[in-house]
């Protein structure tokens, strides 16, 4: 691997971490409009409203940078870096086609991508603590809460997966994937993903975002640029999360002629969980903070359980 | 070896834009927006109304135990990894299996226990 080869995968999972999260945002606006019966941002950039997030990027860096006197300045300046950088990280482990097709294969690829993803949530902590806001304090307090009850769930479900496959490299996993694991880590599949939506603070577990309750928690005194990053990295951590899901439990670029087309398929299949993250924020109604414990506690861990046991006897009897 | 931390170098690497981007992103929004600060503006916000008190207020953290629990969980868990990539190597088998079926009767125990003791309600 030569450095003109590895300086155009750094630059292409680069642009693919700025264009991604933008093109979910967008498809948010225009998908949650129409299921609303409105038609969502039409004018700016001609063509139903396609430059609309440029337009809020500009708007964003023109705004002034207002740091409450009360707060930890250093600490409430740096949040939003930290809750930004590792989603980028995660996207180098991360395949997109056979063979060569991933920015760089991790032999503890499953490790990495679950231990850079937790690092994430530190950015909402700090900016919850830093604030020194009553509502930024509730907000960071809920995202710590969620954090530890989903973390578990997430953990044991993608254990299952490297049980199923005999390894922890993300290509080595999708190398031996078959058709039939779809059903066999379906339960698995379904905790990642709702422990994934958790993490990432979506609805329906957005409690500690809440705008409605607590004026976006942890965010509360953020404004401009500062602002837009978080906003950013919550995208970026869907882009992320439905790419995983799809990777270890929808099989990844596995589809009708995969060798050519195998990154078409990995889009496709991302695209559509990014679409259903967007269809449940649409039509679930908020979960409240005990909800979200009990929900993690008592439905996803004994799942997870279920689903390691499931693959254990399954892959020792065959 | 030398392979092993070349992954690394590159996640390295990207981690490197990561920060300059960053940094070039707040470096030019320092250029780009205006600096007015007054000082309503540098008040904590609190609905409009003068804040009373300060932000770090104490607060009851409900979920401790929930902590507790998750630290006994993930810890646990961690081990799950290295096992899952040699458990049906030949020559486990059978035994390991039973093995696993110890360690989730653990934790399902664990859980059980921590149920019947009523923790898992937010009070």
């Amino acid at each position: 691997m030569d450095a003109l080869d590895v300086t155009v995968r750094i630059v292409a999972v680069f642009l693919a971490f700025l264009l991604l999260p933008l093109l979910v945002g967008q498809t948010e606006h225009k998908v949650m409009a129409h299921m609303q019966g409105r038609v969502g941002p039409m004018y700016a950039g001609g063509f139903h409203g396609w430059a609309q997030l440029v337009a809020d990027g500009v708007k964003f860096a023109q705004k002034e940078d207002v740091v409450p006197d009360g707060a930890d300045r250093r600490v409430f300046q740096l949040a939003p870096a930290l809750a930004l950088i590792p989603y980028l990280l995660v996207l180098v482990a991360i395949p997109v086609a056979p063979g060569r097709g991933v920015v760089q294969a991790l032999d503890a690829g499953i490790f990495f991508v679950l231990a850079v993803m937790g690092v994430g949530i530190l950015g909402s902590l700090m900016g919850g603590w830093a604030s020194a806001n009553k509502f930024s304090l509730l907000g960071g307090l809920r995202t710590a809460a969620q954090l530890m009850a989903y973390e578990l769930p997430m953990l044991l479900a993608a254990a299952s997966v490297a049980m199923a496959a005999g390894t922890l490299s993300l290509p080595g996993i999708l190398g031996v994937w078959e058709w039939w694991w779809l059903p066999w880590q379906l339960v698995g599949g379904v905790v990642f993903f709702t422990a994934g939506l958790a993490e990432l603070q979506r609805p329906p577990f957005d409690a500690p975002i809440a705008d409605s309750e607590i004026i976006f928690g942890a965010y509360t005194e953020y404004t401009g640029l500062r602002f837009a990053l978080f906003l950013l990295a919550e995208y970026a951590g869907i882009v992320v999360l439905s790419a995983l899901t799809a990777v270890l439990f929808l099989g990844g670029w596995h589809g009708p002629s995969a060798d050519g087309l195998g990154w078409l398929w990995m889009l496709l299949k991302t695209g559509v969980l990014a679409f259903g993250v967007i269809w449940l924020r649409v039509s679930y109604p908020r979960l409240r903070e005990d909800q979200i414990q009990r929900l993690a506690w008592t439905a996803l861990v004994p799942l997870a359980l279920f689903q390691i046991a499931l693959t254990g006897v399954v892959k020792v009897v065959m | 070896m030398p392979d092993y931390f070349h992954g690394y170098a590159v996640v390295g690497l990207v981690a490197v834009v990561g920060v300059l981007f960053v940094g070039v992103a707040f470096s030019a929004g320092r250029l780009l927006r205006p600096v007015v600060p007054t000082r309503e503006k540098m008040l904590t916000y609190e609905c409009g109304v003068d804040p009373v008190g300060e932000g770090w207020a104490h607060t009851q953290i409900r979920y401790y135990v929930y902590a507790f629990l998750y630290v006994i969980f993930a810890v646990d868990s961690v081990f799950l990894f290295p096992w899952a990539t040699v458990f049906d190597a030949p020559g486990f088998g059978g035994i390991t299996l039973a093995e696993m079926f110890v360690f989730l009767g653990f934790l399902t125990v664990g859980l059980l226990y921590a149920y019947k003791k009523g923790v898992l309600e937010w009070t």
